[in-house]
């Protein structure tokens, strides 16, 4: 398990380090000045000059990459050129929000997919089950921002009970959560129903009942902890993706977070800035993937090496 | 007279599908003495383990026991609500798998597995259930038993994962035990341990109901055999009798298949055909269509079970002419 933990470990530090050097490299072959584009129109070519120079955009490549890495190292990930402010601090305050959301809609993901597969599996072909698998359906097809104005629509604007945007208290996460978590909801929900109903069908589930189990029992001890194996996978994937924020949803509600900054990033040419959002997205799925492993060793004794 | 550990009457178990009606067990009757081992033969899908999960009350949709009455020491269960079935399962009466592979919770202690049979059924502390699994896998003879209780099932062999399994049926000491072909995914050496068990377990007082389609295992220990066929029964008699006098076609032909090869024959004897579609059997007896003895009268009318001399009965009307 060790072994297999540290090996892991590695192959995050080699995706890592690829990603840095692939986004490095491109981000300064595209056509286009960035100094031009932040500049305006109307920058005369000297200042252009004055400024790319003193940015080290004039630098080899190569010495640019060594003193980029350097200093991320060290934690300084240079200065936002749009915002003209340090580009940790802007990314520490998204990566806040966009924490709180992911964890929120993550949690209502997770409680509503999980009840709904869980209930939909025992209730197999019965009207209840069908009308949550048609609903679940509606949650992965229906598209965030459709889902996020309906939200809007009657929880704040014809019931006023929670905000329309903004991050002023804790209740202007509510929506905005459920908009983004619903579609994960719903392939929770339908993948939880088919790995149950065929965990459901093993024969340890005959000798669960063969012993006296219950219906209750059978389903806690025995067919959830093989049923959630994959789910658990699909979980902490899902999580990632949302901790690596979540454009729609941050745009619609107005939420500083990590994904309107990479759009202001990329549409600004901001290079550190888009450096450090995508290093954020790619620490994000990886440490997903690592946690997914991680948990199926927990859960699987069969993954567990070395016993 | 016999005490009966378990009695089936007129048991029968329906399937409704989209496709018609298919009725697997098809008004089977049977009796285990108390302190025997008996045996039920057959093909695969001619409703042995059907019979066995109806007896447990294990039958899954949209199969459903349509009849009969199911005595287990003097009492009918059959008719007995779902909780009163689920409170004899695993206490008095048990069962075992044919797959020692597949029928462990792959993610729990082997220990805990067994540990929760005790719990269920008594009321008693973490400790006691380890201590009273502990003794178990002692009296299936399943070496360092305290280092095996917190094994997962991936890491014993399967005769050593059958062990548990007749552990934890056996653990709360039940009247009845159904073995549903224990040692078919075993090789023959620990086969022989398993049997042994089974003739173990009868002399301290649990009576099995032994399902296989090796004739070579029901020889070797069972005191009576049941023979079925598409979901009847076609004979039935004590073993010895029905070792020296098979009656039914079906039944010789079973033999054949096995002796042929012993007598040094150059091909191997074998039934023809295979057991019918249960949707679509024929009219008269079912086995008329792979019965090389058939005459005009056996497709037209299907043979009751007639006794030919006691405890002896057979299904079959050139017999019992």
């Amino acid at each position: 398990m060790k072994r297999s933990l540290a090996h892991r470990l590695i192959q995050a530090l080699v995706v890592l380090t690829g990603v840095v050097l692939i986004t490095f490299v491109m981000l300064r072959i595209v056509p286009g000045n960035p100094i031009e584009t932040m500049m305006g129109e109307h920058a005369d070519g000297a200042t252009i000059q004055r400024m790319t120079a003193e940015m080290g955009l004039d630098q080899p490549l190569i010495n640019q990459f060594f003193r980029y890495i350097s200093s991320v190292v060290r934690g300084d990930f240079g200065t936002s050129y749009s915002l003209g402010r340090p580009v940790s601090e802007l990314m520490g305050n998204a990566f806040a929000n966009t924490l709180t959301l992911a964890l929120l809609a993550a949690l209502f993901a997770w409680i509503v997919g999980l009840g709904c597969g869980i209930f939909s599996a025992v209730n197999k072909n019965r009207l209840s089950d069908r009308l949550l698998m048609g609903t679940s359906l509606l949650g992965i097809s229906l598209p965030v921002f459709m889902a996020a104005m309906f939200l809007q629509y009657v929880f704040a604007y014809r019931l006023h009970w929670l905000p329309v945007s903004g991050t002023d208290s804790w209740k202007g996460f509510i929506l905005p959560a459920i908009a983004l978590g619903w579609n994960n909801a719903g392939q929770v929900a339908q993948m939880t129903r088919t790995t149950l109903l065929e965990t459901l069908q093993e024969d340890y589930i005959d000798t669960a009942r063969a012993k006296g189990q219950g219906t209750m029992g059978v389903l806690v001890f025995h067919a959830l902890r093989n049923a959630m194996l994959p789910v658990m996978t699909m979980m902490t994937i899902q999580l990632s993706g949302l901790l690596s924020g979540a454009v729609i949803t941050e745009t619609v509600f107005s939420i500083n977070g990590v994904g309107r900054l990479m759009v202001q990033a990329i549409s600004g040419r901001d290079i550190p800035l888009l450096q450090a959002t995508s290093l954020l997205a790619t620490g994000m799925v990886i440490l997903g993937s690592l946690l997914a492993d991680c948990l199926y060793a927990v859960l699987d004794p069969r993954i567990r090496r070395g016993d | 007279m016999e005490r009966m550990t378990l009695e089936v009457r007129h048991l029968f178990v329906r399937f409704r599908t989209e496709k018609g009606v298919i009725t697997p067990v098809n008004d089977v009757s049977l009796q285990v003495p108390e302190g025997s081992i008996v045996g039920i033969v057959g093909e695969s899908a001619c409703g042995k383990s059907m019979t066995a999960r109806a007896v447990m009350g294990l039958v899954r949709a949209p199969g459903e026991v349509t009849g009969g009455e199911i005595i287990l020491c003097g009492r009918d269960i059959a008719s007995l609500p779902e909780k009163a079935r689920r409170q004899l399962r695993g206490s008095e009466i048990s069962m075992i798998f044919q797959e020692p592979m597949t029928s462990l919770n792959p993610v729990m202690k082997v220990g805990k597995q067994v540990a929760e049979a005790v719990l269920l059924h008594s009321r008693c502390t973490w400790r006691e259930a380890r201590e009273r699994t502990l003794a178990a896998f002692r009296d299936v003879e399943i070496p360092e038993p305290e280092a095996r209780f917190d094994c997962y099932p991936h890491q014993l062999s399967g005769g050593l994962r059958q062990r548990v399994m007749i552990a934890m049926a056996t653990v709360c000491k039940p009247r009845l035990l159904i073995a549903d072909e224990p040692t078919t995914a075993l090789d023959v050496t620990v086969e022989a341990q398993i049997l042994k068990l089974l003739e173990k377990l009868r002399d301290a007082s649990t009576s099995v109901l032994l399902i296989s389609h090796n004739l070579g295992v029901i020889a070797r220990v069972c005191d009576r055999v049941y023979v079925m066929y598409a979901g009847q029964i076609v004979e039935q008699a004590e073993t010895e009798v029905l070792f020296k006098r098979p009656l039914h076609p079906y039944t010789q032909g079973l033999f054949w298949s096995v002796s042929s090869l012993r007598e040094g024959c150059e091909t191997l004897k074998t039934i023809p055909g295979v057991v019918p579609n249960l949707r679509h059997l024929p009219e008269g007896c079912s086995f008329s269509l792979r019965c090389d003895r058939c005459v005009a009268a056996c497709e037209k009318e299907a043979p009751g079970l007639v006794e030919i001399e006691p405890g002896h009965a057979v299904r079959c009307l050139l017999a019992t002419r």
